[in-house]
């Protein structure tokens, strides 16, 4: 065939028209910014990447694409702030997921309200998102610090631990942690017996203080600290011996796996989400399973499912046009739709963003208890959705208000 | 004009043309964070380079200016450019505390005097009540440049950045080619020979460090401001151990060279941050690379092949 320029012209007219087609078809992007690298690369990280590309595959969404990117925010608030910036700015960004971190979710919480996306934290722990520093573009999916104090300090002292001392780290979350749960063990009738502060970072050998914590009689040692801090009580105190109950206040299926049975029984912790608490999370977590084999979802990964689930259907129901034109709307689209799926059943959102569903306090399995693999939990007790919370009124969120 | 070299002229010029051209092609937030470390790393090339000392704790000045320009930003309301000539007041007043007691002494008990001291301001600004403890002052408005010209816009904000990093560039600059740096190479030079020759050689280390200081409080509060926000990353040790990086990839002792460090060093965790756990991995080669091939640094490689001082 010979190529004159009229067939020249009349291909290249052809190919670019599909492409501009496409183009116009709106098409929805997810950014899941998360930790990859660090701290919390297992109770969020990959997982919960291929948590959201299957709520996105499982949704099959008609009349619009879906794009699911992902990075790594390095637990550092400013390196969070400037991709979630620049996925708003250059990449076309439509909604933020995840953000495993508080100091980088409440960074990106900014940066989501002066770009006006909608943004869905999931691994995050501290309240504010939905107290001092609410803005009308978030819902904080999963749980937060009072979440965690209220189930575990209140529902724990009702079940008899009714007498405590603190282990708590020498930081503002720490502190805060130790603050709200005294409350409500105080409120639930029980006593507070003492608490020790420890240097943050870098402490590492906790022996005086579980020293200190064992001779002071309390039923139950709470750990108001996280991550290596926590696993690190745990460890020594299973050295000492303790026979004290623990109470974790900030521990994750992911940090029992890793530490093993033998070494965590008895430890008391609250989850939104166990994968093996009923039959919706036992078939969510099998279907991940073609995913990850060897894992088993934490409640961070879960909720990131379970809030791009919520989202897709908000958008469908909107129509993708309209819902990348303002985050806003968008989230008040998702407020005033019922939520539901495997993970959390049924729920609802609140108008501050809060996404609300029953909490429960677990206790870890003895290794004789444990019949299969991940079988590590069994349930103590159980938060309604509607207390589970803080109440609406005691947040101060700042466009409540006005 | 400034004491500037024909190669240096040159490469002057092409510094401030990619600054022009630059915003146009690539994303600006990108390139004020790459000037925002650059000037950092000029301030801290000011006193390994051209004092000879070793400050492993130069991130508690650039965090402490941050800090102190998002604090008067956002709690008192103060517009930009005097947050960040207050983010500089702070850093240069830490810097005189800190120097002092550090000048004392050399070589590596200075450096360890100076990390411990970083580590002291880091511990202060995990645990003092304005900066927010481990979330860090968030949100901080960029506000309305002499109260009239409003900084939102990317590109208003950028034009602010790229003449606050000229002017410390140049100050900079200025500063080593006068009478008075020439003082300070004596003193890198041979310390005891500028002291017998009847200079307060203590006098003179203090007053660099105090500039080299505020610089780095200059950058930091300019840095919280493009940002909206001021955390414990800048005041962390890690942060110190970057600029060190910085400065050594692209030239100790170069005037360029520590602003083709930072851009090196910034592109990387850019650009990166979509390989995941590899990010570290891929720096670690880059950076093992750049010190076995570029002994001198980038720029002071490139110097010496061409027979030229940058």
């Amino acid at each position: 065939m010979k190529l004159s320029r009229r067939t020249l012209l009349g291909t290249a007219a052809a190919a670019t028209l599909p492409a501009t087609a496409r183009a116009q078809a709106a098409s929805i992007k997810i950014g899941v910014l998360t930790d990859l690298s660090g701290p919390y690369q297992d109770l969020a990280g990959t997982l919960a990447v291929a948590s959201a590309q299957m709520a996105v595959d499982e949704f099959a969404a008609k009349g619009f694409k879906v794009e699911v990117i992902s990075a790594d925010h390095q637990n550092k608030p400013d390196v969070g702030a400037s991709i979630a910036r620049q996925w708003c700015d250059q990449g076309g960004v439509d909604l933020i997921t995840e953000v495993a971190n508080s100091g980088v979710s409440l960074a990106v919480a900014g940066v989501a309200k002066e770009k006006n996306k909608a943004y869905l934290p999931c691994g995050p722990a501290t309240s504010d998102l939905t107290g001092t520093a609410c803005t009308p573009n978030t819902i904080h999916w999963v749980y937060d610090t009072y979440m965690l104090a209220r189930s575990t300090g209140g529902a724990m002292a009702k079940a008899g631990g009714d007498t405590w001392f603190f282990i708590t780290a020498d930081y503002a979350f720490g502190h805060a942690l130790t603050r709200d749960t005294t409350g409500f063990i105080e409120a639930a009738g029980g006593k507070v017996l003492g608490g020790v502060k420890t240097p943050f970072p870098g402490t590492t050998d906790f022996s005086s203080y579980l020293v200190q914590a064992q001779a002071s009689g309390a039923k139950v040692i709470g750990l108001a600290n996280a991550g290596s801090d926590t696993v690190n009580c745990i460890k020594q105190a299973k050295e000492f011996g303790i026979k004290q109950k623990l109470g974790g206040l900030l521990v994750f299926l992911t940090d029992v796996h890793a530490l093993g049975l033998d070494i965590c029984q008895g430890l008391l912790l609250t989850e939104s989400f166990y994968w093996d608490l009923n039959d919706g999370t036992r078939k969510f977590s099998e279907r991940l399973k073609a995913r990850a084999p060897s894992k088993r979802p934490t409640m961070v990964q879960a909720g990131t499912y379970s809030a791009v689930l919520h989202y897709l259907k908000t958008v469908n129901a909107m129509g993708a046009a309209e819902a990348k034109k303002d985050g806003v709307v968008t989230i008040n689209h998702m407020k005033a739709m019922p939520t539901e799926d495997d993970c959390f059943g049924k729920g609802t959102i609140r108008t501050d963003g809060r996404k609300l569903h029953p909490s429960y306090l677990f206790e870890v399995k003895k290794p004789s208890e444990s019949k299969y693999a991940w079988d590590y939990y069994k349930l103590i007790a159980t938060t309604p959705a509607d207390q589970a919370f803080r109440p609406l009124a005691e947040g101060n969120c700042p466009f409540i208000k006005a | 004009m400034f004491g500037f070299s024909r190669p240096q002229a040159t490469a002057f010029a092409v510094m401030l043309a990619a600054i022009i051209v630059a915003p146009f092609v690539l994303y600006p937030v990108f390139l004020m964070k790459v000037l925002c470390f650059a000037l950092f790393a000029c301030a801290f090339n000011l006193l390994i380079g051209y004092v000879g000392l070793l400050s492993f704790g130069h991130a508690a000045y650039f965090g402490m200016g941050g800090y102190a320009a998002g604090y008067a930003a956002k709690a008192w309301g103060w517009s930009p450019e005097l947050a960040i000539l207050f983010g500089t007041l702070a850093g240069g007043l830490l810097g005189t505390v800190f120097g002092w007691i550090a000048i004392r002494r050399q070589g590596i008990y200075f450096a360890m005097i100076t990390l411990a001291l970083g580590q002291m301001a880091y511990f202060f600004c995990l645990q003092a009540p304005f900066t927010g403890g481990e979330d860090g002052i968030q949100q901080i408005p960029r506000g309305n440049l002499f109260g009239v010209f409003s900084m939102q816009s990317d590109m208003a904000m950028y034009a602010l950045v790229a003449v606050i990093f000229l002017f410390g560039f140049l100050l900079v600059h200025r500063i080593v080619h006068s009478p008075f740096g020439q003082i300070l190479k004596a003193i890198r030079e041979n310390e005891p020979r500028a002291t017998s020759l009847g200079y307060r050689t203590d006098s003179y280390k203090l007053v660099a460090f105090i500039i080299s200081c505020a610089l780095a409080g200059l950058a930091g509060g300019t840095k919280s401001l493009v940002f909206g926000i001021a955390t414990l990353t800048d005041v962390h040790n890690a942060m110190s151990g970057e600029v060190v990086l910085m400065t050594l990839l692209g030239g100790l002792g170069t005037i360029f060279g520590p602003v083709m460090g930072a851009l090196i060093s910034t592109s990387m965790e850019n650009y990166l941050a979509q390989a995941g756990a590899w990010v570290t991995v891929i720096q670690g080669v880059i950076f093992v690379t750049c010190v076995i091939a570029f002994r001198k640094g980038v720029l002071g490689v490139l110097a010496e092949k061409l027979k030229i001082t940058l």
